[in-house]
């Protein structure tokens, strides 16, 4: 029974890395960068959707709905000011940038809302369905896991099947082919952070629904998690980011319930080191043969 | 092309730096009024105590300003919670003329900068390091907070002697001077008094989200008594996942945990019953207590924490050794050192924090704090 | 002059390279010693240099082998822990300053090059962002570890602990104490100490690079395969440059301890790694001298910006993003390109008609 309520409280904390991680993936996939700033963008959804429901008593819906919108306005004004002008500098650059990023938001962010905590009301309630005697599973989780897989497949069906899905795959696999097959790669990037971002705003909402610390600087310890998530389960794959994400979840769990508190966070990334040993691409990554 | 790119690269900061550069000057000396500077977290994952503090300390120099004898001039510092910083921090204030230290907020940056305080001979006294290390062989530096080990004894013998639980659990955070501070004395003391602790478990700023294990750890031994030493933001996410676990032991706080009932959106009711050790609280009634929040409410619009009132204690315990020392602002920094260390070792001081607190010549104030429990979403004495 | 026109081209960049630094230097400690700087400037000297050194160790590992690494902050961790330890257990046995210091400094950085070797390990199955990972993890790895580590010293010996602090007889003193670090540590590093460190460290990877061996580090980098082909032993020179740039990490992590009485574990995080990262990418990858220039200013810019109060951290952030921009954006580029352009055009004008006015 108390294994049985680790795995919960495992897969409870996954599925908000994984929500997590989708986001990050998505932008890696097509982008080929790491968006440090994405947590930020998180905690910055977290925020609008927190001051709609908590300060202007709206409907949760709504709440969540204004804080895609503003995301993803704030991912595509990020992307043209940041990084369409480094577009062809190396990928390390892009990065610092991002990081940069990441310290505005943050800093803004505490000039416009303080650097008082907040107290994030769930969007989903606080009750738990009881699987059995005292086995609880929270609405949160339940909403969390649910959403993951509908992103999950909606991205893959998106990628795989619709037009501008086939043009960002282009993209990722060879820019320069990609528009001289007439592919627009600077609308298609900014469409991916779009996305990407709009998928923050609902994990920053969620992420606060489960664990109702809200701060300025709340988006960027999940981030990294769940960055290292997405690479757990191989950068750049849709189904890999969730997969890696619930199993980050169970090991950071496990690792305290059966080990020790005190050394979790060692425990979880020294298993992850050993996962990547084994598999140098992540779980569900792909390898990809050197040529010279 | 590449030398193009160092132009550039060269021409945005040096721009920067010499706007900075030629902002900086040393304040004149001649003025008529004592400066004390502080250095505190005011970005950062900290900056909320910072910040608190830094907002308490001007209404108490505001206060003192308007009543026309001694003049003060106070400024902040960032120090975002780190020890480079804070001594970075601290020499700015040094250039800029500083005359009596307020040290720095939290633990560790006040562990660096006491140390240059005492090296360059400037009275100190913070509101908030409660490490001992802050004050351990420094003759100029004070403390208006409790020091950890006091907090942790004083709880666990409090716990004892009220008979609050048989079985006790403690969480805390192992990446927290403050934290593990308290929890190390509360230890010792417990295992002198025969307290029964059952579990013990941890968390990080790295892991400061899910408490399952840690709840669920303290419910299997079946502590009927949690203690908590932290601060609020993470209490009010172990009293929510409590809940919603249908685990309800007796919360046991700290002076950290003040500041949990004007958390905004926080359901009060999570924290109904829960007792804490501190020695300030926003809704006391008495005429200081009233005045302090009324102001600080009217500027910043949100209700002070025990940081904002520590500060404020501590600008007015320096204007009355000031003035009974006869302090004037054209006195060197060190000959000021001298005068308030002998003030401080002599005199009784009545404040936000606690009547009649003296200090020891260690540098730790002795004040008797108070035990409270939350009913109905206030304050009420334990006693 | 005639032995500078008859040596390369790249010997000649480190030999200025080196020059400027110590003109720098010299006029910093005249200033110094004038009391022109102020205190805040003089506070951020010793630092400084341990930042230029972690800059240009990092920047062996990400510019010149050419593999990302997100952790070096953990090696500087472990030079700053072990190098207090060894200062104090040196305290018992002499009383020289500088004595404690050297030794202090040569431990740090020879258990900082083993935590290196371990990094090296995996670095050998991995690429790209999956070995950046692996690093994150080391690094997240070696601050949880300190953050529980217990070394006390009494008179019956040194203690270790974990998790919890041990009794220790009387008189007896931590040196390590988990969260709370080191305090009471003595300021041992002085500016000139760290700045013959630094130089010590710049003439040994100068070298590096200019030898066979730093050759083929670099053809590692530019392709590994064909590398490999011509018979270069990939493991051998990996674990070589991750080892060399962590024992210089963990001289600089010894040398940043003793110039505070106090050290915790979370100083070396994340953040720390990254921040040391940006300085290697603003001074341009595989350029020592961009990274000495970008440790340097990103170390002061931010307390140089304490004029903005409230907003320092923000405007810090502005500057951080336009400085990638306009050294990275080929538009941005070419604008202050035409701009230089024209001032220059312009005092050619001024010039050629004073010429002329001379002249005539």
């Amino acid at each position: 029974m108390e294994f049985l309520s680790n795995v919960i409280n495992g897969i409870s904390l996954g599925s908000i890395y994984a929500i997590i991680a989708l986001g990050y993936t998505m932008v890696y996939g097509i982008a080929k960068m790491l968006n440090f700033a994405h947590g930020d963008v998180i905690m910055v959804g977290a925020y609008v959707c927190f001051f709609m429901t908590s300060r202007y008593n709206m409907p949760a819906v709504v709440g969540v709905l204004l804080s895609m919108f503003v995301c993803t306005v704030l991912g595509i004004v990020i992307e043209r000011l940041a990084y369409k002008p480094l577009r062809q500098a190396t990928s390390l650059a892009v990065l610092i940038t991002a990081i940069g990023m990441s310290y505005f938001l943050q800093n803004a962010a505490q000039l416009l809302w303080t650097s008082n905590p907040k107290v994030f009301k769930s969007v989903v309630g606080s009750g738990s369905i009881e699987l059995a005697e005292g086995l609880h599973i929270s609405h949160v989780t339940v909403v969390t896991i649910l959403v993951c897989v509908v992103i999950m497949i909606g991205l893959t069906v998106f990628t795989g099947k619709s037009k501008m899905g086939k043009a960002m795959r282009a993209c990722s696999e060879d820019k320069g082919a990609a528009q001289l097959m007439g592919i627009n790669v600077n609308t298609t990037i900014s469409i991916t952070f779009a996305i990407g971002s709009a998928l923050a705003a609902i994990a920053g909402v969620l992420l606060c629904s489960a664990y109702p610390n809200l701060v300025p600087t709340t988006g960027s310890m999940p981030g990294i998690k769940a960055f290292t998530a997405a690479v757990f389960g191989g950068i750049g794959s849709i189904p890999g980011a969730l997969i890696g994400g619930v199993l980050l979840g169970i090991i950071e769990i496990f690792a305290k319930a059966y080990i020790s508190t005190e050394i979790s966070d060692a425990i979880v990334f020294a298993v992850l080191i050993v996962v990547l040993l084994v598999k140098p691409t992540g779980l569900l990554g792909k390898k990809i043969s050197e040529k010279v | 092309m590449k030398k193009m790119k160092k132009v550039v690269c060269f021409g945005l900061i040096s721009a920067m730096m010499l706007s900075a550069f030629a902002g900086c000057g040393k304040k004149d000396s001649a003025s008529e009024v004592i400066i004390i500077g502080g250095t505190g977290p005011l970005t950062g994952g900290a900056a909320v105590y910072g910040n608190a503090a830094k907002r308490g300390a001007e209404i108490a120099v505001e206060e003192i300003n308007a009543l026309g004898d001694i003049q003060f001039e106070l400024k902040y510092e960032d120090d975002t919670h780190d020890a480079e910083k804070a001594v970075n921090a601290y020499n700015a204030l040094k250039d800029w003329g500083v005359q009596i230290s307020l040290g720095s907020v939290t633990s560790s940056p006040c562990v660096a900068t006491s140390a240059e305080t005492f090296a360059d001979r400037i009275f100190a006294l913070t509101p908030s390091a409660s490490a001992t290390d802050v004050t351990a062989d420094k003759d100029n530096m004070f403390q208006m907070c409790f020091s950890d080990p006091n907090q942790g004894s004083a709880s666990a013998q409090y716990i004892s002697d009220k008979k609050l639980g048989t079985k006790v659990a403690i969480i805390y955070k192992n990446d927290d001077v403050y934290s593990t501070g308290i929890y190390d004395t509360f230890m010792n003391k417990a295992k002198e008094l025969g307290i029964d602790v059952v579990s013990t478990t941890t968390f990080t700023t790295d892991s400061q989200t899910d408490f399952s294990v840690q709840l669920n750890d303290a419910k299997n031994a079946g502590a009927d008594l949690v203690f908590l030493p932290m601060y609020y933001e993470a209490a009010a996410l172990i009293l929510a996942q409590a809940k919603s676990m249908s685990y309800a032991p007796k919360f046991f706080g700290v002076d950290g945990m003040d500041g949990i009932l004007t958390l905004e959106g926080f359901d009060t009711s999570l924290a109904e019953g829960v007792m804490l050790l501190t020695p300030f609280s926003a809704d006391a009634s008495d005429e200081k207590t009233v005045n302090f929040v009324k102001k600080y409410n009217e500027k910043f619009g949100e209700t002070p924490n025990q940081f904002a009132a520590d500060a404020y204690d501590c600008v007015y315990a320096i204007y009355q050794a000031c003035k009974n020392g006869k302090v004037t602002a054209s006195m060197s920094a060190e000959d000021i050192c001298d005068i308030m260390i002998a003030q401080f070792t002599t005199m009784k001081f009545d404040g936000l924090t606690g009547n009649g607190m003296t200090w020891g010549a260690n540098g730790e104030v002795t004040k008797s704090p108070k035990g409270m429990v939350i009913e109905n979403g206030v304050y009420v004495g334990l006693d | 002059m005639r032995a500078l026109k008859t040596i390369n081209k790249t010997s000649k960049r480190n030999f200025i390279t080196i020059g400027g630094l110590l003109l720098v230097y010299l006029a910093v400690l005249a200033l110094k010693e004038g009391g022109i700087t102020s205190n805040l400037i003089n506070g951020q000297l010793v630092p400084i240099c341990a930042y230029m050194i972690m800059a240009i160790s990092l920047n062996l590992t990400v510019g010149i082998l050419g593999e990302l690494s997100l952790g070096h902050a953990g090696f500087m961790s472990v030079g700053a822990f072990g190098g207090v330890l060894v200062s104090t257990l040196m305290r018992q046995v002499t009383d020289s300053n500088l004595l404690c210091l050297l030794v202090a400094v040569i431990a740090g950085g020879v258990l900082a090059a083993i935590a290196g070797l371990l990094i090296g390990i995996p670095v050998l199955r991995l690429k790209g962002d999956y070995l950046a990972i692996v690093t994150l993890a080391f690094g997240q790895i070696i601050k949880s570890i300190v953050n529980i580590l217990y070394i006390g010293l009494d008179s019956e010996g040194l203690h270790v602990s974990v998790i919890n602090k041990m009794d220790l007889a009387e008189g007896g003193k931590m040196i390590i104490s988990g969260s709370m670090g080191c305090s009471g540590v003595r300021k041992l590093s002085t500016f000139t100490f760290g700045f013959i460190l630094l130089l010590l460290c710049l003439i040994v990877i100068f070298n590096l690079i200019q030898s066979r061996t730093g050759r083929a580090i670099m053809a590692l980098r530019d392709n590994r395969i064909a590398a490999e082909s011509v018979g270069i032993n990939v493991t051998k020179y990996k674990l070589l440059v991750f080892s060399v740039s962590a024992a210089m990490a963990g001289m600089a992590g010894t040398l940043f301890a003793h110039n505070f009485s106090t050290v915790s574990p979370t100083k070396f995080d994340f953040n720390t790694s990254i921040l040391v990262l940006v300085f290697v990418v603003l001074g341009g990858l595989g350029s020592m001298r961009g990274s000495l220039i970008a440790a340097a200013l990103l170390t002061l810019l931010p307390e140089l910006l304490r004029e903005f109060s409230d907003y320092r951290m923000l405007v810090y952030a502005i500057v951080l993003i336009l400085v990638m921009l306009g050294t990275n954006s080929p538009t941005v580029r070419d604008f202050f390109g035409k701009l230089s352009g024209r001032i220059k055009s312009i005092f050619m004008k001024k010039k050629t008609a004073k010429e002329e006015n001379a002249n005539g």
